[in-house]
């Protein structure tokens, strides 16, 4: 081990060495964040005037929040947070049904190469495409209504879960399921007893995060047509019924809060 | 416990007869919710509709292909605003959900009585509420364009951000933080020192992973009149020029698979 | 120069951890606190430094009570003494330089600290005290990259930038191999003995302290039950502070080690 003496170092100047220590590549990361952000700042044109005017307006709506009215407008709101309740626990439930095989189609430790790319390929375009633009397009095809809203957030569910748990059977312990394809089991029997152990725990965690999500979906699938409670809100913010628009938010806040709760219980006891 | 005797024999069954009568239980139950939301969901339902969906399917399928590409040249100045949104969105939320994921760990708050539940609360609420539903309010607010979109996406993953970051805080190791505390070093430069350090690598991924989503999610801000390409995807839906709508699908695609792929890369380099 | 008088700790559970320590360490001495798990050797040099708050009591620094301190003054008082940890406590993700440099952190302002331009000094301190303890070439590594040894001897430098009157040491071999714990005992005292330190070492190992230091304090169920010469550490004595053991066999290592 070569000892360096100090003495030729006391007296040198120490920096912390760089992040990136390539130079030129410091330098011209630096340049183009700092022109992007000029760029991209300048060209956001703001109209001061009426930001000032709204404020006011603002204001009132954050005001409205300790009024929430919840009575004038109650058969709407409780007929749109219904219509989202249905349809996110019926969706999630045929989503989480259908994630199951289309994952287990997604792993490549298990599924023949063909399904894998098919699965992989239905996880991707459902992970890509926004669920407002499917809404939209469903609510074309299939009509106005909570039916379209609940393909919707199936279809959402599905590309969300089956990833994940694709990832988690492709993450699994192998000796585990080895041994119990060594025992000479068939394929539903190996996934019986040799997957399905180790990816449950995570496999119903995972639902019921999802349950959390597509509940904060449905509430905006309404705007375009697809059922729950969005068209509600739509309205009210369009007739500056602040004081409903409020309630409804708090309602959709507890509902949330209530559903995470659920989850970190059932979480808690199914690991 | 599953062992138990049967006539004068000892039989194992996973489920005593009580638990299985629980699970049956439970299935029954599961069951009728679904059965009660899918009759709704039935009622609401157009289903003359939903019979003549193939062929509203097919027949959009074929106006919608082959996509405009010449309306690409339109976009230029939409995807350029999307950018923006998205990013300079995540860059303000993360500037405020760094100090909010501070006063929420139950390590660092300051007070866990009264400050820390305010953080909480307020990780709760930007969290629940979907970044349209914010970019809604916002327009009636301070009035249509990018400005409201890139508050909305802000607000919005603000709780997201915190969240992951405060979890990430309340993880650290309390050695490092001990032994920077007993050189005799100020609280800031305990933090700046002892906590900052160790929390980096969850902070950059956090901020890339909701990057990524923010971009999703700025391509339909646009719908409601927040800025983006979602103007574009509106307009075009309202004429129903499908041959638009399909490019402008295209083109988010391309986007999404772009800030993904950064994403993956991005934070596989921070660990 | 250091005084404790009637130092107590009461957990809120009841737990009574130390029971009025009386202990007098004067300038220069090295001396190792001994005693089973639990006795309240680690809450005890934590309570000097008041990282655990004591419940009763003074500890007197240089005549200036700790106990007593608001918390800017409570800072510039950590900065004269310098704490080294079980398991080195460095900060794994900054480099081996600001991890040495750290030590000073309570000498320089904020955004010093924050942008790293320590004061030239401080940067040559570091350098010599690197190279006196033979990491100097490993100066930028980040500190996860280094061995147990390696760290334990930059939470050594760390400590001592400080310009310490005294070390608090928490068990400083307990996660090293019998070697590696030997060279940090010896590097340990002679670092004291060269720049007149007196230093309070948690040991666990009785044989590793009987080696290097010469006072033993011996603490059991929170109070002390032996304070004397390494050689006065019959097996009795350890029976009484560590409970019923065969000692001989330690005894006679250290004997054998001694020839």
């Amino acid at each position: 081990m070569t000892q360096t003496s100090s003495s030729h170092k006391v007296g040198q100047r120490w920096r912390k060495p760089h992040f990136i220590s390539n130079s030129t590549l410091r330098w011209c990361l630096a340049v183009g964040a700092i022109s992007y952000l000029i760029a991209a700042i300048a060209s956001v044109e703001v109209d001061w005037a009426r930001v000032y005017e709204g404020l006011d307006r603002g204001f009132d709506f954050i005001m409205a929040f300790t009024q929430p009215d919840f009575s004038s407008r109650a058969s709407d709101i409780w007929e749109g947070l219904l219509e989202s309740i249905v349809m996110t626990v019926a969706a999630s439930v045929v989503g989480v049904a259908i994630s199951i095989p289309i994952g287990l189609g997604a792993a490549r430790n298990i599924a023949p190469l063909p399904v894998y790319i098919i699965c992989r390929g239905i996880v991707a375009i459902s992970r890509a495409l926004q669920e407002i633009i499917v809404a939209i397009l469903l609510v074309a095809i299939f009509g106005f209504g909570p039916l379209a809203g609940f393909l919707t957030l199936s279809f959402a569910t599905i590309g969300f879960l089956s990833k994940l748990l694709a990832e988690d059977i492709e993450a699994m312990d192998k000796v585990q399921a080895e041994a119990i394809q060594a025992s000479g089991a068939g394929w539903m029997q190996w996934i019986n007893y040799g997957v399905q152990p180790q990816v449950m725990p995570r496999l119903v965690g995972l639902s019921i995060y999802r349950i959390d999500i597509n509940f904060r979906e449905s509430a905006i699938l309404g705007l375009v047509g697809a059922g729950g409670i969005g068209a509600t809100l739509n309205t009210a913010f369009d007739r500056y019924e602040y004081d409903t628009a409020a309630a409804i938010l708090i309602l959709i806040i507890g509902i949330v809060m209530a559903l995470e709760y659920i989850s970190g219980v059932v979480r808690a006891r199914v690991q | 416990m599953p062992v138990f005797s049967k006539d004068d024999t000892q039989i194992w069954r996973r489920r005593t007869p009580r638990e299985r009568l629980g699970d049956g239980f439970v299935w029954l139950t599961g069951f009728t919710i679904f059965a009660v939301c899918w009759s709704q969901i039935s009622q609401a339902t157009t289903w003359f509709f939903v019979w003549d969906a193939p062929r509203i399917a097919g027949d959009i399928w074929d106006r919608a292909t082959p996509p405009k590409w010449e309306y690409i040249t339109q976009l230029g100045r939409p995807i350029w605003d999307t950018i923006n949104i998205a990013t300079l969105g995540t860059l303000i939320a993360l500037a405020l959900a760094f100090p909010v994921a501070f006063l929420a760990a139950r390590n660092t708050t300051p007070s866990r009585a009264f400050i820390r539940p305010v953080a909480l609360l307020i990780i709760v609420s930007t969290r629940s509420i979907n970044s349209l539903i914010w970019a809604l309010l916002l327009i009636a607010v301070i009035g249509p364009g990018v400005f409201a979109g890139i508050i909305a996406i802000a607000i919005r993953s603000i709780g997201f951000c915190a969240k992951l970051l405060y979890e990430a805080i309340e993880e650290i190791e309390t050695s490092q933080v001990e032994a920077i505390t007993a050189t005799g070093a100020s609280r800031w430069q305990v933090m700046a020192y002892g906590i900052v350090p160790q929390i980096l690598p969850a902070f950059a991924g956090v901020a890339v992973f909701r990057w990524d989503i923010n971009i999703r999610e700025s391509t339909v801000l646009g719908m409601v009149g927040a800025g983006g390409i979602g103007l574009q995807l509106s307009s075009s839906l309202n004429v129903l020029a499908w041959p638009q709508v399909s490019l402008i699908l295209v083109v988010i695609l391309a986007a999404v698979i772009i800030s993904e792929w950064v994403s993956a890369k991005v934070r596989g380099a921070i660990i | 120069m250091l005084q404790i008088l009637n130092l107590s700790k009461t957990y809120k559970t009841g737990d009574q951890a130390l029971k009025s320590i009386v202990l007098e360490v004067p300038k220069g001495q090295v001396l190792a606190l001994i005693g089973p798990s639990g006795a309240g050797k680690s809450t005890m040099i934590r309570c000097i430094n008041r990282l655990v708050e004591p419940t009763g009591g003074k500890v007197l620094l240089d005549g200036k009570d700790i106990v007593t301190l608001g918390s800017s003054a409570l800072r510039k008082a950590r900065r004269e003494m310098g704490m080294i940890f079980q398991e080195y406590a460095l900060v794994e993700r900054l480099t081996v330089m600001e991890n040495v440099l750290s030590g000073r952190l309570g000498y320089v302002g904020f955004w010093r600290s924050f942008l790293r331009r320590y004061p030239q000094s401080d940067v040559d301190e570091a350098f010599r005290l690197l190279d006196r303890v033979g990491l100097l070439h490993m100066a930028d590594k980040r500190a996860d990259e280094l061995s147990g040894g390696q760290r334990q001897r930059i939470g050594i430098c760390r400590a001592l930038i400080q310009n310490p009157k005294l070390l608090l040491i928490d068990e400083p071999t307990a996660s090293l191999d019998p070697k590696t714990s030997r060279q940090i005992m010896r590097l340990i005292t002679e670092l004291c003995a060269e720049r007149g330190l007196a230093a309070i070492i948690n040991i666990h190992d009785v044989a590793l302290a009987q080696l290097f230091v010469p006072r033993v304090v011996g603490l059991r169920f929170g109070e002390i039950v032996f304070d004397g010469l390494p050689t006065e550490l019959t097996p009795d004595k350890l029976n009484e502070i560590y409970g019923e053991e065969d000692w001989e066999a330690t005894i006679e290592t250290v004997e054998v080690r001694q020839r």
